[in-house]
């Protein structure tokens, strides 16, 4: 189709890397309590998955004294980033620490190949249809699948339909 | 308050800030009245991701002026003549066709554009457009579709489509222009250079509209004016909508 643009294999490494990176980030981190404490906070449209498991929490860095998060949104306009940024300050004064600061980052761009197959299957358990390359009901597990709108309930999932079972589900959109 | 003159940067900016504002809330006046729900939804995403990036434009513009401005500075506080969109932005909605027309004429250049962003030497601004650039594609993949389905639809839809593309044409030179300003961020690396972006736009555009059977308009008239200020009669009644919570409650927020 006329001017449309799929993602290049050249982009595809790219993002493998930076999701590695952000893996290592947390594993070679000295602040192990504090990345376990943001693990409590979810997403607030998908209860189902941490902001570490989205992607959505890059770092988190303790300097002098104060500590740092750096967050990345999935869409630009993501209203749950808001209280996204809320919850962690929440989380942290939860264990104890009020002094914290939230940064935005909007590189490297958030995209859903971070999203691990462990992920994709939490979310197939919610009901929803991980952003896989060939979609499936995930209630009834059929290919025989149908697109109702691109676009859904929130910024980063579509609509789909399963032609077999008949349920009506969201997909979190390939981007 | 914002200053009476803004640095290059900084107005460049606030220009891309503004083109997604004014389109992100034609498209939100859809809410409660799209043809159908899944383009309702449609359409407010669409808004959602461009209100998204008219923030992410004005927070960095905020930032540059300083002088306790923020976002809601340039959104709320500014009268017609300092919004710099594009006037084809600030046309009424339209019926479905011309919205759709509109958006995927835009998402043509949007899509080139952002990928230009996303190279530029100012860090902000790669960043906005890298991560812009995504949502773009997203939005021509639809807006492209709509153009088969209406053109290649009933006699009703294709009628509406051409005469849509028709009204919208002699708004789309403007896209294309560079003042100094521009030239100036262009040469510095910093600004997109639209020149080069012409013929591509053009190119794609004519194939999808030979694909849907609708003919080219020929360019017997253009107008601009947008990025100096002036506007179709259309935009002030935009803002009175857009800004009037602001206006009657200075300073309130949520």
């Amino acid at each position: 189709m006329v001017g449309t643009h799929t993602p290049e294999r050249g982009d595809l490494n790219l993002e493998q890397a930076d999701a590695m990176a952000r893996r290592q980030r947390r594993l070679s981190s000295p602040e192990q309590f504090l990345w376990a404490a943001l693990d409590q906070v979810l997403d607030p449209e998908l209860p189902a998955l941490s902001i570490w498991e989205l992607g959505i929490l890059q770092d988190v860095q303790k300097l002098d004294g104060r500590v740092v998060v750096t967050l990345t949104p999935t869409y630009a306009g993501c209203p749950a980033m808001a209280t996204i940024r809320e919850d962690v300050i929440d989380a942290l004064l939860a264990v104890g620490i009020s002094d914290v600061l939230v940064e935005m980052q909007l590189q490297p761009v958030w995209t859903t190949d971070w999203l691990d197959r462990a992920v994709r299957d939490k979310l197939k358990h919610a009901g929803i249809a991980p952003p896989d390359t060939d979609c499936r009901c995930p209630q009834c597990g059929s290919k025989h699948v149908s697109s109702i709108s691109a676009f859904g309930s929130t910024a980063c999932k579509a609509l789909y339909r399963c032609l077999d079972c008949l349920e009506v589900f969201d997909r979190i959109k390939v981007i | 308050m914002l200053p009476s003159t803004l640095d290059s940067l900084t107005t460049y900016t606030v220009r891309l800030g503004d083109d997604a504002l004014v389109s992100g809330h034609r498209l939100s006046e859809w809410t409660g009245s799209a043809p159908m729900l899944e383009e309702e939804l449609a359409l407010a995403n669409v808004a959602l991701d461009l209100l998204g990036r008219a923030r992410l434009c004005y927070g960095y513009a905020a930032e540059r002026t300083g002088q306790g401005c923020s976002e809601d500075s340039f959104a709320y506080q500014r009268d017609c003549r300092a919004f710099t969109n594009h006037l084809i932005h600030e046309l009424p909605r339209g019926d479905f066709a011309f919205t759709m027309a509109r958006q995927f004429m835009v998402d043509c250049l949007a899509v080139p554009f952002l990928e230009g962003l996303a190279r530029s030497l100012d860090l902000r601004l790669s960043g906005i457009g890298a991560k812009c650039v995504k949502e773009s594609r997203y939005h021509l993949r639809r807006s492209t579709d709509w153009m088969f389905r209406l053109g290649d639809g009933t006699e009703e839809s294709h009628r509406r489509l051409q005469s849509a593309v028709d009204e919208l044409w002699g708004f789309t030179p403007e896209l294309f222009a560079q003042d100094s300003l521009e030239a100036e961020l262009v040469h510095a690396g910093v600004a997109v250079d639209l020149e080069p972006l012409r013929e591509p736009w053009m190119t794609a555009v004519q194939q999808t509209f030979s694909g849907a059977g609708i003919v080219l308009p020929t360019l017997d008239w253009q107008v601009d004016g947008g990025r100096q200020g002036l506007h179709t009669e259309h935009l002030g009644h935009l803002l009175s909508e857009l800004q009037f919570v602001q206006r009657a409650y200075p300073g309130q927020q949520w």
